[in-house]
């Protein structure tokens, strides 16, 4: 396990460093001068060119993605062009309620996804089946801020039971944390539950086909234990994977749901940035959530092998 | 047969609204154009079926020709994952070398949720329709690289292929000949569900006012512009989103029905299962 989870490690480099010129490029993409863009029309060549120092724009490419990395391994992410504070410290400031509203919908996502995919698989022989498989494409094919406009529009403007903007840590109260997140949550979750209860069904109908089942049943074992102990945990494992693109799918969601419910996190903040062209902190943010996800699936490929010892040997 | 209905369905919906989209200037009673600012927010009726938005322009008219373009990036999108993935995995499947280096850098790709690397390069590049193919297709395409790459890295060791190796067929012959016809099936069905994706990130990003230019009508730009009224006039929300969901459901279905369709394993089983129930009841009777 331990030379495993070394070569797992290992193979991150590579990746991190593609994501560090994926990230690094993105901004000198931009046609023209980017000093003159966070500017603005009407500045002048002097402070263009004070800014064009202070990013390092006057020197080639290659030394600054150098100067660049060399700064992010020592958690340095730059100064934010609009407010002068350090990106990092921007982002700690904004992952309180990104990661609240990704524990609830996460939480909610499994809670109604596992149930519903044990039933399904558990009544697989009736018209269920192809019921379920209908909604769980329809959940994928809804756009999620239009689902969104559709649940503030209910639970908001028709029936107002839930707050339709705003957050609250939960330093202030769990209750009225909890109360403000749920709507964006589920709309969050409600995309992301299909998925996961499609997986789960085809990895559970695929061990009912198998040789461990059939024995089970044929000692006798009773219907629902065979179902909760050979067919589902069994199905778990690889659906450990899914958590790993199920958390993906809430990062990019929540740029959508923070902005549209007014959730003061990493989400909202990445869009504020786009609109007040904020490069440093644009740059920061999303190697922070690719750097998020690579952690999130490295610790998804370790829970796989300790769960399955095959993987291991691969 | 049901799962042939539904193909068949979804296949049906798609077209009708391909044609109806291409056709709308022959048979829109209202055009899109036409601004009347004295009917400005009016409910559904019998006169303008999804009602009015907030220039007195007709909805329906509005979202079938707001199609247009929104299928329009949808296709270029897919077409373009689909060609560059399918080069892509094709290389990294055959050449041991190039795999080390192309699978390394799809895995970067792929440590970006797909969503954010597309508005991360609209916001860089600007949001028109050209720039939004080039942002969704890089976003888009790493996930069909490594599904031909493994798809090749299963027929590669057939003995066909290992036979034209052998008689020093070329490797172009082999690749687009022997090997791209065998892993056709799973490129096709990719290929319609990065086009479902397509739409519904081409319409997050334009809702996120990142992406296409309000001017041009697409379901995105249209949902962008109803937030405003959305207690006001709902209506403006609704159909825009509605057609947003038939469309991608129609073509998530497609996908879904062509995966089971293509399916050797799954049609193998279902004809197993059918035999060894004859076989039992032969045995019974």
């Amino acid at each position: 396990m331990l030379q495993y989870t070394i070569r797992r490690l290992l193979s991150l480099i590579p990746v991190m460093l593609i994501v560090s010129i994926i990230v690094f490029l993105i901004v000198h993409l931009t046609p023209g001068n980017p000093a003159y863009l966070i500017l603005g029309e009407d500045s002048s060549q002097e402070s263009i060119e004070q800014l064009e120092v202070q990013l390092g724009l006057d020197k080639p490419m290659v030394v600054q993605f150098f100067s660049w990395i060399g700064n992010v391994l020592t958690g340095d992410l730059g100064q934010s062009v609009y407010s002068s504070e350090p990106v990092t410290q921007i982002i700690i400031d904004h992952l309180g309620p990104t990661f609240s509203l990704m524990v609830i919908s996460l939480v909610l996502t499994l809670l109604v996804a596992i149930p519903t995919a044990i039933f399904v698989v558990w009544k697989r022989n009736t018209a269920l089946d192809p019921i379920f498989i209908s909604i769980s494409l329809l959940g994928v094919s809804i756009p999620e801020f239009w689902f969104a406009m559709l649940m503030v529009l209910c639970f908001g403007v028709a029936i107002p039971i839930f707050p339709v903007a705003g957050y609250i840590p939960v330093a202030e109260g769990a209750i009225n944390w909890f109360y403000h997140l749920f709507l964006p949550a589920f709309v969050l979750a409600a995309v992301e539950i299909g998925l996961v209860a499609r997986m789960l069904r085809d990895g559970m109908l695929e061990s009912v086909n198998q040789d461990y089942t059939r024995t089970a049943k044929a000692k006798g074992v009773k219907e629902s234990i065979v179902l909760m102990k050979h067919v589902f945990f069994n199905a778990l494992i690889p659906t450990t994977t899914v958590i790993g693109t199920t958390i993906a799918g809430l990062l990019g969601g929540t740029v959508i749901i923070e902005t549209m419910f007014t959730i003061p996190g990493i989400g909202q903040l990445l869009i504020d940035s786009i609109y007040r062209r904020d490069y440093p902190v644009i740059q920061g943010v999303i190697l922070f959530i690719a750097a998020i996800y690579v952690l999130v699936n490295l610790l998804v490929d370790l829970l796989y092998a300790v769960l399955d010892p095959r993987i291991r040997y691969d | 047969m049901f799962k042939n209905k539904r193909n068949l369905l979804a296949a049906g919906v798609l077209l009708l609204i391909i044609v109806a989209t291409i056709t709308a200037s022959l048979w829109l009673k209202f055009p899109p154009t036409h601004i009347d600012p004295e009917a400005r927010l009016l409910s559904p009726s019998g006169k303008n079926w999804f009602g009015t938005d907030h220039f007195g322009r007709d909805i329906f008219g509005l979202t079938i020709v707001a199609a247009r373009v929104t299928l329009f990036v949808g296709v270029v999108v897919a077409l373009l994952s689909t060609v560059l993935g399918t080069i892509t995995g094709l290389i990294a499947g055959y050449y041991k070398k190039a795999e080390f280096i192309i699978m390394r850098i799809i895995d970067g790709m792929l440590a970006f949720p797909a969503l954010l690397l597309a508005l991360a390069l609209v916001a860089a590049l600007g949001g028109n329709v050209t720039n939004i193919i080039i942002a969704l297709t890089f976003a888009f395409w790493p996930v069909m690289t490594r599904i031909v790459r493994s798809a090749v890295l299963q027929v590669n060791n057939i003995q066909y292929i290992e036979a034209a190796k052998t008689t020093g067929t070329g490797d172009l012959v082999i690749l687009f000949r022997y090997i791209l016809p065998n892993v056709l099936s799973p490129i096709i069905v990719q290929g319609t569900f990065i086009f479902a994706k397509a739409i519904l990130a081409e319409a997050a990003l334009s809702f996120l006012g990142v992406g296409i230019d309000p001017s041009t009508p697409t379901w995105g730009t249209m949902l962008q512009e109803s937030q405003v009224y959305i207690t006001i006039a709902p209506w403006f929300s609704i159909f825009p989103g509605v057609a947003i969901v038939i469309t991608v459901l129609a073509l998530n279905m497609l996908g879904d029905g062509l995966r089971d369709a293509f399916d050797p394993h799954k049609k193998n089983q279902k004809k197993s299962t059918k035999k060894l129930f004859r076989n039992r009841k032969q045995k019974y009777a």
